[in-house]
């Protein structure tokens, strides 16, 4: 159906030309699911927006052929490709929320497909718009299709988007990352729907994604990207269970999957002896009822719903839950830039809620209750080079200067892994890991005794991931510390946490023993968490 | 910029890093170059303009009046005999002055109450966007107009007026650069490593509204330069026999009818290639104080 032969993509930029994708070859067949699986330049992307020729300016197709059921794709005139696209093929992209159009309503845009192919006429779109709604399994699509964008979540907009590529039946679907930024129930309920509605109609579909468990869930065949190249392709079980690249190998490593400890997400050669961290059961914090209530414009909104929990000296407590749960208020409530509504913080015995977070900033143990931002980009100042970025807090709480300021930054540089040179860099000009790791190295760098991580590895590659978590387990026992690891991930909590809490709807409705939560969940939405993780096939030889 | 231990040393480098960026941008761009060119000119004149003109731009000589460009006087003479090329370099220390202090001053003001509804909005926020309203909802230049005839006519008082009048869109650019970084993950980052609020604001948010702002400064500079001729142009501020464009252009204007196009030409001319320069300057100063441009 989809014949692809050495197609090489390129980009001219400032610094000459870059080649995205460098002749790659594939085939997919009718009623095939094939997964491109890569990290974040692999060129997975470039490769479906050049078989839309729907690249950004500059790139183009250096050479190569494809075709799709006959059609020359490569040269086919743009008024056929407007054709192709949306009846032939159709797309679905990363962020729902910014493919659709903010300030028309949904019902519209749906018509707007239909008319554009004339699979509609006047008189019909409303009705025809309506049922592919309810082909989504929208429920109540007739008020539905009245709803501008914003009024919908996220889950909701992504099933919109898949209206909008399915409405005029098209026979390939290209998924772009379809749920990268949703919740992992949103996900799994997205991707069911997808997977039947391609199965119902008898479509191929191309899955591209970053996460290897999703793409051996879903599909039929697996293509791993690296650096614009197809470096291993097969069978979902087979590239899980027996990896032939080094590259996939490694990437298999990487995906947390159940029964695996935290090092063996690395590759072999580098999975050094673990050093146990100690912890001791004497209280380093003990929240009790905290309440966090916002006036909104229809009423109170009830963030947190007096949540009570403990965290002991060198332990590390998962917080676990999805988005809009209160995990990020509680956070920021603990690492006191906010203020709670009602409730008492005991920081070694002593109460900090009572003091005011404008008012913490002065207070001496500023220094010991740190916190490593969700999203590296936006937590480091785009004007701050990395030497001055890991300075601050020495010199504003530590009052370090010269010399001394100077040595405490290599040092902390070396114990976070960041080559010296880059220090003099400015964020744009490090990878996402490197960002991580000075985000890190800021957050260490007063001995604190308590780290909260707010989804400290949401933003990374899973290879990246890896290693920031790895780090994370290091210095933990290095340095003493206490986590409370905020995260959506049921897998990745288990990795790194003694005790996981999980937070539903402002409350805690589960806490218990990492190991414990996850083998046997006694509360319904505990389950319903770890049974929409993606479950990818275990690997049939453990790395000796 | 490579292994440099010592932190003087690495300072050093930061340094050079600045001057060849510096460097790139002019190189990259050569309408920047244009501009930086004549921005140079034009400095230059202001700073020394008075100490190489040929002739005292108030000196008059009756005997040669209003005569038409030459070797000699290369804009020509005005009715009183005075050179007209020495008046316009002169007038440039003037003309620049006060629009660069007229733009300082509404930049200052602007910057520090955008900043401050911006950060902390609410009530603060709300006065601020009325005021500031307030202000936009007068036809600017008539409100330059006004201060000046009420405040009396001294080249002080059109330094307010062309502040005032300027300062609304330095607010309103402030507070929506801070707004959207109130709350930036470096900004929570910054609170906790030990900084209060104000410090938060003006060492880390506000600098990142420096980009922007740059590009306003070098419009408004133009923008200035043509308020307070236009001001003189219509009587107000400056007075005869000081060299200013405005008034130049003013005075020359009775002269064109007769043919004498050389005494409102050339000031005006002048007066266009000063605001041309900033126009073009905003683009290549954004540039330069973008570290992301700094790759």
């Amino acid at each position: 159906m989809l014949n692809v032969r050495n197609l090489a993509v390129s980009f001219q930029t400032r610094r000459g030309q870059v080649d995205a994708v460098r002749g790659i070859s594939f085939d997919l067949a009718k009623g095939e699911i094939l997964g491109i699986v890569g990290e974040s330049g692999s060129g997975k992307s470039v490769t479906s927006y050049a078989l839309m020729r729907i690249l950004d300016a500059g790139g183009v197709i250096r050479a190569g052929e494809a075709s799709y059921s006959g059609t020359d794709l490569r040269r086919a005139s743009e008024r056929n490709m407007r054709d192709i696209r949306g009846r032939e093929i159709s797309m679905i992209f990363q962020n729902p929320r910014a493919a659709l159009n903010p300030i028309r309503k949904v019902g519209h845009q749906i018509e707007d497909v239909l008319r554009q192919h004339g699979r509609a006429t006047r008189q019909d779109a409303r009705t025809k718009a309506i049922a592919a709604l309810e082909a989504v399994r929208i429920k109540d699509a007739a008020a539905r299709y009245d709803a501008y964008p914003f009024e919908l979540s996220g889950g909701m907009c992504q099933r919109i988007v898949c209206a909008i590529a399915l409405a005029c039946d098209p026979k390939l679907l290209i998924a772009d990352e379809p749920t990268t930024g949703l919740d992992i129930t949103t996900q799994k309920a997205v991707m069911d729907l997808v997977r039947d509605l391609i199965r119902d109609r008898g479509m191929s579909s191309i899955l591209i994604t970053h996460d290897l468990g999703l793409a051996a869930q879903y599909c039929d065949r697996i293509m791993v990207m690296k650096d614009g190249q197809i470096v291993e392709q097969g069978d979902p079980v087979q590239i899980f269970s027996d990896p032939q690249h080094a590259y996939s190998r490694k990437l298999v490593d990487a995906t947390p999957r159940e029964g695996e400890s935290i090092r063996s997400l690395l590759p072999p050669e580098e999975r050094k002896a673990l050093i146990p961290h100690k912890v001791h059961p004497r209280p380093l914090l003990e929240v009790t009822d905290l309440v966090k209530t916002y006036q909104g414009k229809s009423g109170p909104v009830h963030a947190v719903r007096g949540i009570s929990f403990r965290i002991d000296q060198g332990q590390s407590v998962g917080l676990v839950g999805e988005s809009g749960c209160g995990k990020s208020t509680t956070s920021e409530i603990l690492v006191r830039l906010l203020d709670p509504t009602s409730g008492t913080i005991l920081f070694d015995g002593q109460d900090i809620a009572g003091i005011p977070a404008q008012r913490f900033v002065k207070d001496p143990r500023r220094a010991d209750i740190q916190m490593v931002f969700q999203d590296a980009t936006d937590s480091l100042n785009p004007r701050h080079s990395a030497r001055q970025t890991i300075a601050e807090p020495l010199r504003r709480l530590g009052g370090m200067g010269g010399s001394a300021l100077a040595a405490r930054i290599e040092e902390l540089a070396a114990l976070v892994g960041l080559p010296l040179p880059l220090l003099d860099r400015f964020p744009h000009q490090l990878s996402g890991g490197q960002k991580a790791r000075v985000g890190i190295a800021r957050a260490v760098a007063l001995n604190p005794r308590f780290l909260i991580l707010d989804e400290p590895t949401a933003a990374l590659d899973v290879s990246i991931q890896a290693v920031v978590l790895n780090l994370l387990v290091d210095l933990r026992a290095k340095l003493g510390l206490s986590y409370l690891f905020v995260s959506h991930d049921l897998h990745v909590v288990r990795l790194l946490c003694d005790h996981v809490l999980v937070m539903k709807d402002g409350a805690i409705v589960e806490e218990g023993p990492a190991h414990r939560v996850m083998s046997e969940p006694t509360h319904p939405y505990t389950r319903e968490l770890l049974a929409a993780a993606p479950k990818p096939p275990a690997r049939r030889i453990a790395a000796a | 910029m490579t292994d440099m231990p010592a932190p003087a040393k690495s300072a050093n480098a930061r340094q050079s890093g600045s001057f060849e960026h510096l460097v790139y941008v002019l190189r990259a761009n050569p309408v920047t170059l244009l501009a930086f060119g004549l921005f140079a000119f034009l400095i230059f004149c202001a700073l020394f303009g008075p100490s190489v003109v040929p002739y005292d731009p108030l000196e008059t000589n009756a005997a040669k009046a209003l005569q038409p460009p030459s070797m000699e006087h290369w804009f020509g003479t005005d009715q009183i005999g005075r050179d007209v090329f020495s008046r316009v370099i002169v007038a440039t220390r003037l003309d620049l002055s006060i629009s660069v202090a007229a733009v300082a001053l509404s930049f200052v003001v602007g910057s520090i109450l955008g900043a401050i509804a911006g950060y902390w909005g609410g009530w603060l926020d709300i006065i601020l966007n009325r005021f500031l309203d307030t202000i936009m909802a007068f036809p600017l230049f008539v409100l330059a107009m006004g201060i000046v005839a009420a405040l009396g006519n001294t080249i002080e008082n059109i330094i307010y007026a062309t502040a005032i009048i300027n300062m609304p869109f330095y607010a309103r650019l402030v507070r929506a650069e801070v707004n959207i970084r109130r709350d930036a993950g470096f900004a929570r980052a910054a609170k906790l490593s030990g900084n209060s609020d104000l410090r938060v604001l003006a060492l880390h948010i506000f600098p990142n509204a420096l980009p922007p702002m740059m590009v306003q400064v070098s419009l408004n500079l133009g923008w200035a330069i043509l308020n307070a001729a236009g001001l003189s142009f219509i009587g107000l501020g400056v007075r005869p026999p000081t060299p200013e464009w405005g008034i130049m252009v003013a005075e020359g204007a009775n002269f064109i009818v007769s043919g004498e196009w050389w005494l409102a030409v050339f000031p005006g001319l002048w007066l266009m290639i000063a605001v041309f320069t900033f126009n073009l300057l905003g683009d290549g100063l954004r540039d330069i104080v973008d570290p992301r441009k700094r790759t």
